[in-house]
């Protein structure tokens, strides 16, 4: 497209390419020695000093790699570099250190969650299997949450990106300022009283039934404002330029949007929709006040009952035996696995349909 | 242009994706009678009288009945395919909160209905009242774990201080009177109580303050009154942390207290400390006194019991109906699935799930009047 | 240092963009068009219905606050106690949410302090160090992770990560117990601490998301004029990378700081709590809002519902509060922003 810019990509990191000029560098494996060194005298320190926690092992690895490349660093790069080298070490250091809780979550849901995880279990609902017995499925839930998020996205998301696009394009005003202000508002809703307010309004003062769109309204006010923060964030950096480059070729302001801000802007905004979507569909407790929740399946959202995936996990839980744990832990796989799956999706939509830019 | 071929290439994959999802919607099964031990018991269905209804149930409440209304339901719904029964269990005072509201059949207690609340009934009942029907009885075991200790007995004082932080460490002297032959570890006493509210909280307390007010100050209720003292969420919760922490000791319902949990034998006015049995809980319930005004069947249990065997902590979970001006299109499965769990071979049920039935003297009231429901 | 954003010598504010009151300027904004009214309109709509669903939803919520707080005879912020119900007081109804702003907010600063700098550490990693075929996977399985349904975190919280505090607690207990803020008495380690730090993994994949998207969105010819001034790689974040994305953090850790705020089942799985104040964050007791309304939640009679939602609605405004505050500092640093914001 047009708008495709020829600057030559740079290397990701940036860095530049060594010269000649430069003072006296560390050896590239440098760091991986390092590295494997303060491994090694971390093991020994714990061992040595018979500290039990293999984490703490980790820790002391992980200071005296981060103390050792600066010493070194500044010893031979001089200060700048050595500042470079620690900032890159602490940037390993944050990562490793954010991956080893949430490498564990992941193992132990697919350990724990994989002992009944089969196709009988996605295809059955529980029927009439008792909590406390082996056997039945998640079918009712994945079906119940599959059509109240994607409800929930048919309210929230247009309306969302609507109000994004016009705070952000057209909103400088008094209504703007209100917007704005609703929105921060309503990220701070707790969602137990989300569901309360549709509970008392839709079945209580209405005088509808418990249903999948109960439930599918009460999400959607919790979506709604996480889709307007991510696409308005998302498209206050599309750069002005672009802009201005379109309106100044004829191209009416809406035309402009339509097909240069919002493609510009495309990736950060499914990111942002799949964060919203990820928020509400783990949301237990306005599902439980709203669509009531039944062992079998109900294929109509609007009528009667519906099972739901978070709620299933609960309430297994909540059971507390071993099949229920079972089937909890199965069920937050299942949860994971199709949150993944609707996120591989749109990342994949998001590149296709996204201008080709400079990165 | 090319942008538009795309979006045309766009809309047919999202035509797929929602046929596909449609395709997958035919494939699931209700049908999990043939799965594991699921359709272990599916004898004596023959008995049920489906009374003609149909269509879905709604209830909500005590989650302590939950295994219980699972096997009706399993019984039930071989019998009368029609009726689609959903139990949410979501804690006694959200039930009786949509009961009156009038959004379910029936209401699950652990808890009789309060003056103000069959008051209140009055709007949905339209002329009549709610009532209780006791129908689920089940022993709140006192579960503990104290390595090297196997059995251990305590009575309702030395309990009361536990749970009050006066006794402090397991080998204090008030439990050594009561335990002369066994070893007692000198290790600091965790006591755990229910963070969230709760009926099991509420029959505890009752039973502590009923059985030895000196030592309980505290009002009994739903939620615990004492100062301080760790909780947990859930009776899965309070469970999970005895099980982990050495030294700890709560109550829960008997059926959470396995896996490594051992349980309180219980020093009444008996003669023997008694066991947290389900036989044992069904001789509480029969010493206990009918205090309900007309059909209301409340009961008020006897927490210092002297008959051998009875065990004072139990709690009874009561279903709630309105005894005349029941909802005019559930009436009828409501009626169909209370005769039924009040019935010889619903409450004969009760055991393999280890809960109690109700004593045949309060049962035969039960059953009238579920009869005279309208 | 700071190097100036490279903006090109700005046009003049365009004057599409500029307030408009009155009718005859719409002109101005170029919705002359049919279908830029149509869109104008469409937009300006989803605001209002957005509008609406709140003041709604702030209608019911001040409305039910109110009839609880006719009734309370306690003071709603001073009383460390909750009890609606009025079993230890004949009946009237005594409860304070004093011991809930203490939770929440230590609660969350901890799992702030702890989730931020790892958050943008591992943003700058994806976006800057890792190596690029690294970069992308990564990214993806922190995406991922924000998928997590809180209940699923609350189990692993309770039955995975608590246990094994124990030890981290003595320790924090034996260097630093004398600020009577580690002080550890042992039992379960289901502290306040321990949900700031399962709230901090909880939060962390939000932060990292939004703040590594505005990473990649810093204009590569800010970096590039760093670099060849001869700024090492860290330079060039300090001086063009992190001015740029500041406001991009910021917000990343507002959403991050809402999440934390509002969690309700992982940390009532996790939280150990009880309505007194505790200076230690490391024994237990305590409570946050939402904990609180999920745990007497299912039990509470109308009345108490209502007690419950008018702790909501205060929720609400420490929510809007710290909102308030973010936006302050967000509008501050504006002109780091490229774009037109």
């Amino acid at each position: 497209m047009s708008i495709t810019t020829t600057k030559p990509t740079g290397t990701p990191g940036g860095k530049p390419a060594p010269s000649d000029l430069r003072a006296a560098r560390l050896p590239r494996w440098s760091p991986y020695v390092i590295a494997l060194g303060s491994l090694a005298v971390g093991c020994g320190i714990g061992l040595a000093a018979g500290l039990d926690s293999r984490l703490q092992w980790g820790l002391i690895a992980a200071l005296l790699f981060v103390g050792v490349s600066y010493i070194l660093s500044a010893t031979v790069e001089g200060g700048r570099q050595a500042k470079d080298r620690l900032a890159t070490s602490v940037v390993w250091v944050m990562f490793l250190l954010a991956v080893v809780p949430l490498a564990s979550l992941i193992w132990e849901t697919v350990e724990r969650g994989s002992k009944v995880f089969d196709g009988y279990f996605l295809t059955h609902s529980m029927g009439v299997v008792a909590d406390d017995e082996a056997g039945g499925g998640i079918y009712h839930a994945i079906i119940g949450t599959l059509q109240q998020v994607g409800l929930a996205c048919l309210i929230a998301v247009p309306i969302g990106l609507l109000t994004a696009i016009y705070l952000v394009e057209y909103g400088r005003g008094k209504l703007a300022k209100a917007v704005t202000f609703f929105v921060d508002v309503m990220t701070g809703i707790p969602s137990i009283v989300a569901g309360l307010f549709v509970l008392s309004f839709w079945i209580l003062i209405l005088g509808f039934d418990f249903s999948g769109w109960a439930g599918a309204m009460a999400l959607s006010i919790l979506m709604m404002p996480v889709v307007v923060r991510s696409t308005e964030e998302m498209l206050k950096l599309v750069p002005n330029e672009l802009r201005e480059a379109s309106l100044a070729l004829g191209v009416p302001k809406w035309r402009t949007i339509l097909k240069v801000v919002l493609p510009t802007a495309i990736g950060g905004i499914t990111t942002g929709v799949m964060l919203a979507i990820a928020r509400i569909a783990g949301e237990t407790a306005p599902v439980l006040l709203l669509v009531w929740t039944t062992p079998l399946i109900n294929t109509n959202p609007f009528d009667g009952a519906q099972g739901s995936l978070p709620l299933y996990i609960y309430q297994q839980y909540q059971s507390g035996n071993q099949a229920g744990y079972d089937r909890a832990w199965a069920a937050a796989l299942a949860l994971i696995g199709f949150i993944m799956i609707l996120n591989l999706v749109a990342r994949g939509i998001a590149r296709w349909k996204a201008p080709k830019t400079g990165r | 242009m090319k942008l538009q071929r795309k979006n045309r290439r766009a809309l047919t994959l999202g035509a797929l994706a929602v046929s596909g999802a449609l395709a997958l919607t035919a494939c699931g099964s209700d049908d999990t009678g043939d799965n594991g031990d699921g359709g272990k018991k599916s004898n004596a269905a023959s008995n049920i009288d489906c009374n003609g209804a149909k269509g879905q149930l709604m209830a909500s409440g005590s989650s302590a009945q939950k295994n219980a209304i699972d096997a009706w339901v399993a019984q039930y719904r071989s019998a009368c395919k029609d009726v689609q029964l959903n139990y949410k269990p979501d804690g006694s005072g959200a039930g009786i909160t949509a009961f009156l509201q009038g959004q379910t059949a029936f209401a699950g207690s652990d808890s009789a209905l309060k003056p103000e609340e069959i008051e209140k009934s009055k709007k949905v009942c339209k002329s009549s009242q709610a009532i209780d029907l006791p129908m689920v009885g089940g022993p709140i075991a006192v579960g503990y774990n104290v390595p090297g200790v196997d059995s251990l007995v305590l009575d309702a004082k030395t309990l009361a201080d536990i749970f009050n932080n006066k006794i402090k460490t397991w080998d204090d002297k008030a439990i050594e009177k009561l335990n002369p032959d066994a070893k007692l570890p000198g290790t600091k006493i965790q006591a755990f109580h229910r963070s969230d509210e709760s009926g099991t909280t509420d029959n505890f307390t009752k039973y502590l303050k009923g059985a030895a007010p000196d030592a309980w100050p505290h009002e009994p209720g739903k939620s615990w009154e004492a100062k301080g003292g760790q909780s947990a969420q859930g009776s899965s919760g309070v469970a999970q942390q005895v099980k982990q922490t050495a030294g700890a000791i709560s109550y829960m319902e008997l059926s959470y207290a396995k896996e490594g949990i051992k349980t309180v034998d219980l020093k009444t006015g008996a003669k023997e400390p008694v066991k947290a049995t389900v036989d044992n809980a069904s001789k509480a319930i029969a010493e206990s006194k009918t205090v309900g005004e007309g059909k209301d069947l409340a009961l008020e249990l006897n927490y210092k019991p002297t008959a051998e065997g009875a065990y004072p902590i139990t709690l009874v979970t009561y279903e709630i109906v309105c005894e005349k001006g029941n909802k005019a299109d559930t009436l009828a499965a409501t009626k169909s699935f209370l005769t039924y769990i009040a019935g010889q071979d619903g409450q004969a049920l009760l055991k393999d799930e280890g809960y109690a039935p109700i004593p045949a003297e309060i049962n035969t009231k039960v059953r009238d009047t579920i009869k005279a429901l309208s | 240092m700071d190097i100036p954003t490279d903006t090109p010598p700005t046009p003049a504010p365009v004057q599409d963009d500029r307030p408009t009151p009155a009718e005859q300027k719409r002109a101005a904004r170029g919705a002359t068009r049919p279908g830029d009214r149509i869109f104008l309109g469409l937009s300006r709509g989803s605001g209002i219905a957005l509008l609406a669903i709140m003041a709604a939803v702030a209608a019911f919520l001040a409305y039910r606050t109110s009839v609880a707080l006719a009734d309370n005879t306690g003071n709603f912020f001073t009383t460390f106690e909750w009890d609606p119900a009025g079993i230890s007081s004949d009946g009237k109804p005594v409860f304070g949410i004093a011991v809930l702003v203490f939770g929440t907010i230590v609660s969350s600063i901890i799992a702030l302090v702890i989730a931020v700098p790892v958050a943008v550490g591992i943003a700058l990693f994806i976006s800057h160090y890792a190596p690029r075929q690294l970069a992308a996977p990564i990214a993806y399985v922190i995406d991922l992770l924000a998928a997590v349904p809180s209940i699923v975190y609350g189990l692993w919280g309770a039955i995975v990560v608590a246990p094994n505090l124990t030890g981290l607690y003595s320790w924090l207990d034996d260097y630093f117990g004398w600020t009577g803020i580690f002080e550890y008495q042992g039992g379960a380690p289901r502290s306040l601490m321990t949900v700031g730090i399962l709230l901090a993994i909880m939060i962390l994949p939000i932060i990292t998301n939004v703040s590594r998207e505005v990473f990649l969105q810093v204009p590569k010819f800010n970096e590039e004029a760093a670099l060849a001034l001869g700024a090492t790689r860290w330079e060039v974040i300090r001086m063009a990378v992190l001015p740029f994305g500041r406001s991009g953090i910021i917000s990343a850790s507002m959403l991050g700081l809402g999440r934390a705020l509002g969690e309700t089942i992982a940390v009532a799985t996790v939280l150990s709590p009880s309505f007194v104040i505790n200076a230690s964050v490391l024994d237990y007791g305590g409570g946050t809002f939402a904990q609180n309304i999920a745990s007497k939640f299912s039990e509470a009679d109308e009345y108490g519902r209502d007690a419950l939602i008018a702790s909501g609605l205060v929720l609400f405004i420490i929510t809007l509060l710290v909102n308030g505050a973010a936006r302050l500092i967000i509008a501050r640093r504006k002109e780091y922003s490229g774009a037109n914001a």
